[in-house]
């Protein structure tokens, strides 16, 4: 008889399993929505979407405790192991990361809102533009990562952060020469820091959500691994 | 599903510091063949689980670990078993003081029908372990502490064993068999008779029996496997398919099979 490994035996287990997986995914997509609605507020100057953004926030936390109720009933009638408990813990964390990204998108907002109150800005624009589209496709990229446990796929994104962090410090070496040249661009130029600054945070919990794929499938934590590291161990588990 | 053909245990089945050593152990009932070619070590003072599905050959195996299988006509055992080096198997061991320092708990707790001071006195008085009323006070005693029973029953050492309640029972049982000083303790489902506290007595006990003895325990509770033991070992249809520390068993487990298992994809 053909043993079939993929379902468990209780139906409602493999039902909850699926439920954290297919709302934590949920909860992915809104994020990044909000992420890259929030990065067109501030290169577009149109922050029409901005307000929305801000009320949307917390639709964000409430899922992201809605999730983690779920995964903690899970823990109490299932106990799960291996695979299963890694999954768990790793939704877990992912959401927490989720809703990190869904506050710096909202902090984005509200600083593309004062920016516009100041008259538009070309500050940074260009380091904007970059590091917002690359930690818009880290998200989605740690995401489908997770959805095809694809360790490739997740330490793709943890080069890209090292991306966005080299962006962000040569951001940040303009942002100190326009205030250097011109004290009167300071004001602008903090809510631009600031901006940059919840961009480069939106690339670190990409990256963590990159990690809990590799445990998730490897069963290895990573949360305090170098690139080199985990691109070592990933070829040993090949 | 068959059996694997040509497998080797996954994971680290062999101990440096090894009390008991089992190597290419088949046993049969009759024609049919329940273990197929085991090699495991068990490491001195470790707890080592065995776990695995409904027939899977958990218990035939650890009765094998102190001949209990001798006593059933049909079994028929091949391989060697080493204690401390020596094989149980060889002709001119005797089983009595075999069974003496690898002792058992079975699932049901069985106290004789005497007192609770005769219960844990007569392995001693038959192997002439004391000398003296002193000394069989002494072990007595001890193994009661040991067995953490003594503060419940030491001011009714006279009355009947059988009437405690089941987890003091199991207790007594677990009494009885460290007052012939054994080696290894054998527990085969210890707790599956019990309430949730009396398993979690049994469990704590397990613990602090640890620094004494070796402990090899069959068990269907993963969740008990994972609490109690350092080492787990996953069998499937008589073969032994995976031994690991056990949180490496229960988080990251090596061969599919052990990972279907106990994530419950079948049982």
């Amino acid at each position: 008889m053909e043993m079939n490994f993929n379902q468990h035996i209780s139906g409602q287990f493999n039902a909850d399993l699926e439920a954290i997986r297919n709302h934590m995914m949920g909860m992915g997509g809104l994020v990044e929505r909000q992420v890259a609605n929030a990065i067109d507020a501030i290169c577009s100057g149109d922050t029409s979407s901005a307000d929305d953004i801000i009320r949307r926030e917390d639709e964000v936390d409430k899922m992201e405790v809605a999730i983690d109720q779920e995964c903690t009933q899970i823990l109490v009638r299932r106990q799960p192991a291996a695979s299963d408990l890694r999954m768990v813990l790793a939704v877990s964390r992912v959401v927490r990361d989720l809703e990190r990204m869904g506050d710096e998108a909202c902090k984005i907002a509200i600083h593309a809102l004062e920016v516009a109150d100041k008259g538009r800005s070309e500050i940074c624009q260009q380091a904007i533009r970059y590091m917002g589209a690359e930690v818009t496709k880290m998200i989605a990229g740690a995401l489908d990562a997770f959805a095809r446990h694809d360790v490739d796929g997740a330490i793709e994104v943890v080069r890209n952060d090292k991306l966005v962090d080299n962006q962000y410090a040569a951001a940040l070496r303009e942002l100190m020469t326009y205030m250097m040249e011109d004290p009167r661009s300071i004001s602008q130029a903090i809510n631009i820091l600031w901006i940059l600054r919840a961009i480069e945070r939106i690339g670190d919990h990409a990256r963590n959500i990159s990690e809990q794929v590799i445990y998730l499938v490897s069963g290895e934590d990573v949360r305090h691994s170098s690139l080199t590291e985990m691109e070592e161990q990933a070829s040993k588990d090949a | 599903m068959s059996i694997i053909e040509n497998h080797q245990t996954d994971g680290a089945p062999f101990s440096d510091n090894a009390k008991l050593r089992a190597r290419n152990v088949q046993v049969f009932y009759g024609e049919k063949q329940a273990i197929h070619d085991v090699s495991l070590d068990i490491g001195a003072n470790e707890v080592i689980a065995l776990i695995g599905p409904s027939g899977c050959g958990k218990s035939t195996f650890l009765r094998c670990l102190n001949r209990m299988n001798d006593t059933i006509d049909i079994c028929n055992i091949q391989g060697e078993i080493l204690l401390d080096g020596e094989n149980i198997y060889d002709p001119k061991v005797d089983v009595v003081p075999l069974r003496a320092r690898v002792g058992m708990v079975f699932q049901k707790p069985n106290p004789f029908p005497k007192s609770i001071y005769d219960n844990v006195a007569y392995g001693p008085r038959i192997h002439g372990l004391a000398s003296s009323r002193v000394e069989l006070d002494e072990i007595v005693e001890k193994s009661l502490q040991r067995a953490g029973l003594w503060n419940e029953v030491k001011d009714r050492l006279h009355s009947p064993g059988t009437g405690l309640s089941g987890g003091q029972q199991q207790r007594l049982c677990i009494a009885r068999t460290i007052a012939v000083d054994p080696e290894v303790i054998l527990m085969d489902e210890p707790c599956s008779a019990l309430d949730p506290i009396a398993t979690a007595k049994i469990e704590e006990l397990i613990d602090e029996l640890r620094e004494n003895y070796t402990i090899a325990i069959v068990t269907h509770s993963m969740q008990q496997a994972a609490r109690v033991s350092q080492r787990t070992a996953y069998f499937h249809m008589g073969q032994l398919i995976e031994v690991n520390p056990t949180d490496q068993v229960f988080t990251t487990p090596q061969h599919s099979l052990t990972e279907a298992y106990i994530t419950g994809r079948f049982g």
